[in-house]
């Protein structure tokens, strides 16, 4: 009837379904290790043309993405990532 | 002596005996230089992601290296000159990881991936188009469906 006053805090008009905050993978006890050697785990960061995906979709944290470019840079580096995938 | 991680390919047409001489040879250089070899592992024949001096395939190596800067330096000239490597890079680590590196635990899983299909389900990134953003950014890429036959793995919106 009246207005809602409590629904959401964070962003009341911008979404009529809720999105929850995703959370940085590489943060919490089982978080796994950023290492340009674990290619299998570069892998999901990249998109499907081979390139870095953005942590505003993977919500890697900043510091952490920066670790992420770097690895997956030097996996480029020694062939074990695409540069591009044509 | 600072720690260093050395990864280096070797031409695919060269033996594994051949990479193994190499492996030695690097090792003598090293020790000659006031260093030593921690460990070694051997990855065996990998696809590169793209072809390198017309290679499609090269063996790589990992070296775990305990050695002054100038031993690295001259391993590094020598790896240079040499026309059986293809490519190699050094980083310096703090301490080395302990145990099997990544590439080795996933190795079995990988080799079985392979054996489908080489390009193709080797990479398709975790994250597909639309689905994921949550903010408007850069408009929709023009479709590439001619190229994109194979089923995808996460695609965005199932067709």
């Amino acid at each position: 009837m009246s207005t809602p006053t409590n629904t959401a805090t964070t962003n009341p008009t911008r979404r009529p379904f809720f999105r929850r905050r995703k959370t940085d993978p590489f943060t919490g006890p089982q978080a796994p290790k950023i290492d340009y050697k674990d290619v299998r785990l570069l892998q999901r960061f990249i998109s499907e043309r081979g390139k870095i995906v953005p942590s505003r979709i993977t919500a890697v944290s900043v510091k952490n993405q920066r670790a992420l470019a770097k690895a997956i840079k030097r996996a480029r580096f020694l062939a074990l990532l695409p540069y591009v995938i044509a | 002596m600072p720690f260093y991680e050395h990864v280096f390919v070797a031409r695919q047409d060269a033996t594994p005996q051949a990479v193994e001489t190499l492996t030695e040879e690097i090792k003598g250089i090293l020790e000659a230089n006031g260093g030593k070899l921690a460990s070694q592992e051997n990855w065996g024949v990998r696809t590169l992601a793209y072809r390198i001096k017309k290679n499609r395939k090269g063996h790589f190596v990992l070296l775990n290296i305990d050695a002054p800067s100038k031993a690295v330096q001259e391993m590094e000239r020598l790896q240079k000159i040499n026309e059986d490597i293809l490519r190699f890079m050094t980083v310096r680590v703090e301490a080395f990881e302990e145990g099997p590196s990544a590439m080795m635990k996933a190795r079995d899983r990988d080799e079985r991936r392979r054996e489908f299909g080489d390009r193709d389900g080797g990479f398709g990134g975790g994250f597909g188009g639309g689905r994921d953003r949550d903010r408007g950014d850069r408009g929709d890429r023009p479709p590439r469906r001619d190229r994109d036959e194979a089923p995808r793995s996460f695609e965005g919106g199932a067709a």
